[in-house]
């Protein structure tokens, strides 16, 4: 064990906020396929239908995937769509509020929503015999939601106690919004999935009903089933709950551009709540889906090259060799529709000055611009993701996950499935091009949070 | 941003409660074999070769609860330098090794136990076993390490300092243990941390890692033969029994209704709150986890959930549990509240637990509760490491291997008379301790 440090800290990824809480298993470790064979189907009215199959326990996963995340969001109206994950609980025309969760642990199940940037999911794990069960209700509530004032005031309440847990009660909480919004010049990841305070206590029931009414559609949704159920038994009933579902116009997902980005920012936050000083920094870096997508892949192992491990660059270096830091992590994932970020973590040890582990952060990403990484370095990281790859056929929810996040984010199962084959081929100059790309300071940030006392 | 209503900073811990109280019903239980070593060490296997990989789990009785008073956050420390060098292989040798080989070994020091957790590939177990051998019997606490490592931990311990979550754990544990070791930070302190030398650590493993302290469980690509080999690989060196014994006493918690408050300037009062419970094997344990599960104990459906967030909108996490711990164990429960409506929030807690105290719980949700207890255990069986867990947890428990069998029945017998009885046996707001971090309005301590 290298302490908790490092994963406890993980929210400066932002997904990771999400994904942190609901599987936990995540990096492209998971990623990895053509080990799950999934099938796939569409129906008449649009609804994409994954399965993964996995016949090792009588049990079944059911997620839906909408295409709509916080980053879809009207102005000024940021939570909106976690808001409405939230009140997606209160009930139908035929299922009263509260049923549906009671329903579902009645039958043993279990059953939670997240929302993130780009989507918003439900799911619900139950024994097999029971997806008929949770498809009837996950499908009802795609169309038939209602909801009063009096369950939107009361649930509005719920989610600003929730902000005030994840976030205004802890000094990371706040200061990872405030570096996400130095990040994003323009784009709307910038803007907290959860939602600003002052924009979460206007919400209202009307906004919430438009939010549902514009992106609620099975033309806009991916439904994915992972567990011990066949294609011939799934086929007929997804037919049979979603099929009678009446496709509906979507406006398509366009972001703001984000403008090109000019000047390293810095911020540096003193607050009374924090013991422990940390230094981070986040570069604007593409993803599968935007910018120089061809360097998604060398990031990710760029990203396990300098900083996932205790053999990593960064941890040998300042952790190790030099003593001056007690933890040093790199971090990236390529999956977000829109620009991504390459993050650097550390906690310096004993005397050591934020200055110096700056500096010193510096002077490595400098060698690994002008010197690159080596071909071990490469093939023993090679080697590592594609044995991971094994350990995810174990988790089948994990899987599931992945296809979700995917399909919702525009890529295909085609894509994930490659995802193997396309790590076999990436080579040395693909790293180091990709490093020599996104180690620009004028689109970085850096930052600081460090205790009040100091200051 | 999920409708989890469990807070983050025990999530953890409560997934860890959840295999101690919903095992039942598994459709994998006739599968379960007890395999035997050649060498005479037992573990219970579940074979699984659709995935070319097995899990394995450890456990050694005794946790943080033996550190020696002074030496607090030992067992912690250990459990972070196991894998940090052995044998031959220095630190990053070992870890190298571990990685390149995509071997994911840890161990983790909990209250009552030390355990570890190894998952590989089925083409590497023999290298994986053999670090684990290595990592047990030959570890080598170099310097480097063991303060690179000691710095981690008092790094970690100092940035969980000022979190309310955590602040309200730990008032929360040494007001209800006075004087007795769960009363103590189970990392330590960064000045006992700062104590422990490369001896403690060896007195440790030579004392606790003995084969009667011992049980295994594995899930995975290997037949039972096969892992009698590799049992008496990696455990036949480890000496039959301790030396001496050192016995954590009994306790009860406290039960004098006290109030603290930990002054913060926080937006949000978290608030915890325990009484006395009782322990894993105590006769009304299931009717004690079916009137929890009512109270607070399931996730969106309990009346904490009804009354607090979904009524009032009062808090996000709202919960109860019961906690049973190897000498002592707790009822207990927590909210986060934002300070002008904390009192509010523990105002309606208390009404609850005294109404279901007087008035036991509906058969409607008693039978709600069961048919939950008994279904979602299996649900909880999807990977190789879960299982193996779970078959570690009935062996310390002393279940039965048949257990899984007969848990749904178990669960099935507990009448609304037993919920009643073991509601005006366990739930007492005279006897509640409760601890709020954070800022609250008219709410004061009692001392």
């Amino acid at each position: 064990m290298r302490t908790g440090l490092p994963r406890r800290l993980a929210p400066i990824a932002r997904a990771a906020i999400v994904a942190a809480v609901v599987l936990a298993a995540r990096p492209f470790a998971a990623d990895a396929a053509g080990l799950f064979n999934p099938k796939s189907f569409t129906l008449d009215n649009g609804l994409q239908v994954v399965l993964i199959e996995d016949h090792r326990a009588p049990v079944v996963t059911q997620m839906i995937w909408y295409k709509a995340g916080s980053a879809d969001e009207p102005r000024g109206k940021s939570g909106i769509a976690h808001f409405l994950e939230h009140l997606m609980f209160k009930g139908t025309e035929d299922v009263p509020p509260g049923e549906f969760s009671r329903i579902v642990t009645q039958n043993g199940g279990r059953e939670n929503a997240f929302t993130s940037y780009d989507y918003t999911g439900y799911f619900q794990t139950v024994a097999a015999d029971r997806l008929e069960t949770v498809m009837r209700l996950e499908a009802d509530r795609m169309t038939n939601l209602t909801i009063t004032k009096e369950q939107v005031d009361a649930e509005r309440l719920v989610i600003l106690e929730e902000r005030r847990s994840r976030v205004d009660n802890t000094p990371n909480g706040l200061f990872f919004e405030q570096m996400n919004a130095a990040q994003y010049l323009t784009y709307p990841y910038r803007i907290p999935v959860i939602g600003w305070e002052n924009e979460m206590r206007q919400l209202s029931l009307d906004d919430a009903l438009d939010w549902y009414r514009t992106h609620y559609a099975p033309n806009n949704a991916i439904l994915v089933v992972a567990g011990d159920v066949t294609l011939d038994e799934l086929r007929p009933l997804a037919e049979k709950y979603y099929g009678p579902i009446a496709r509906r116009d979507v406006p398509p997902r366009i972001r703001l551009e984000e403008p090109p980005q000019l000047a390293a920012r810095r911020l540096d936050m003193a607050h009374a709540q924090v013991s422990q000083d940390t230094w981070r920094r986040s570069y604007l870096a593409p993803s599968y889906t935007w910018g120089k997508s061809e360097h998604a892949l060398g990031l990710q192992i760029l990203a396990q090259i300098m900083g996932d491990g205790a053999t990593s660059r960064l941890y040998r270096d300042m952790v190790v060799e030099r003593q001056m830091a007690v933890q040093a992590n790199a971090f990236y994932s390529a999956s977000d529709i829109g620009p991504s970020q390459f993050f650097l973590f550390a906690i310096p040890r004993g005397e050591t000055s934020l200055t110096e582990i700056e500096a010193r952060m510096d002077e490595i990403v400098a060698e690994i611009v002008r010197d690159g990484v080596t071909e071990g370095e490469l093939a023993r990281t090679k080697q590592r993701l594609l044995s991971q790859a094994v350990y995810a056929r174990d988790n089948v929810q994990g899987a599931a996950r992945i296809f979700g996040e995917a399909l919702t984010n525009g890529r295909t199962v085609e894509d994930v499935e490659s995802w193997p084959d396309r790590v076999r081929a990436v080579t040395v100059d693909d790293v180091n091009a990709a490093a020599r790309f996104v180690f620009d300071i004028r689109r970085s940030v850096t930052g600081i949070l460090r205790s009040e006392k100091a200051s | 941003m999920t409708k989890a209503s469990i807070s983050a900073a025990f999530a953890c811990w409560l997934l860890g409660l959840l295999v101690l109280v919903s095992l039942g019903g598994a459709a994998r239980a006739a599968e379960i074999k007890e395999v035997r070593s050649p060498g005479g060490i037992t573990a219970w296997l579940v074979e699984e070769h659709t995935i070319p990989m097995m899990a394995v789990e450890i456990h050694f009785g005794g946790g943080v609860s033996l550190d020696p008073a002074g030496k607090e956050g030992l067992a912690n420390l250990l459990s972070g330098m196991l894998d940090e060098g052995a044998g031959q292989l220095d630190s990053q040798a070992f870890q190298s090794r571990l990685e390149d080989l995509a071997i994911s070994l840890s161990f983790n020091a909990g209250r009552d136990s030390f355990s570890g957790s190894m998952r590989t590939l089925t083409e590497n177990a023999g290298e994986a076993f053999a670090l684990l051998r290595m990592a047990l019997n030959e570890a080598r606490f170099d310097a480097e390490p063991l303060e690179r490592i000691r710095s981690q931990i008092i790094a970690g311990i100092r940035a969980r300092e000022q979190n309310p979550n955590t602040i309200v754990g730990q008032t929360l544990f040494s007001t209800l243990y006075p004087g007795h070791p769960y009363g103590r930070p189970s990392r330590g302190t960064p000045d006992t941390v700062a104590t422990i030398t490369a001896d403690d650590l060896r007195t440790f493993v030579r004392e606790r890692f003995v084969k009667q302290n011992l049980v295994i469980g594995v899930v995975g690509d290997v037949t039972p033969e096969e892992l009698g080999v590799l049992l008496d690989e990696t455990f036949g060196a480890l000496p039959d029994r301790p030396s001496g014994t050192v016995e954590v006493p009994d306790v009860m918690p406290r039960e004098d209704a006290s109030l603290t408050v930990v002054q913060r300037p926080i937006p949000q009062s978290v608030l915890m709150w325990a009484m006395p419970g009782i322990k894993r094997d105590d006769p009304d344990y299931f009717a004690a986890v079916l009137m929890n599960r009512v109270l607070g104990g399931g996730s969106f459906t309990s009346r904490l959930y009804e009354e607090v967030r979904e009524k009032r909108g009062l808090a996000y996490s709202v919960y109860s549990a019961i906690v049973p711990f190897e000498h002592s164990g707790i009822v207990m429960g927590g909210v986060g509240t934002q300070n002008a409506q904390l009192k509010e929030s523990l105002s309606i807690i208390r009404a609850e637990i005294g109404k279901i105290a007087r008035e036991g719980v509906t058969l409607e949700e008693l039978e709600a509760a069961k048919t939950y207890t008994t279904g979602a255990f299996p649900l909880t069986l999807t990977t190789n490491g879960r299982i193996a867990a779970v078959l570690v947890t009935l062996q310390v428990l002393d279940l039965g291997i048949d257990y899984l069998d007969r848990r749904a029945d178990l669960v099935n017998r507990v009448t609304l008379d037993d919920v009643r009885r073991v509601a005006r046996r366990l739930l007492d707001t005279d006897a509640m301790t409760v601890v709020v971090v954070g800022n609250p309005e008219g709410v004061e301590s009692t001392h």
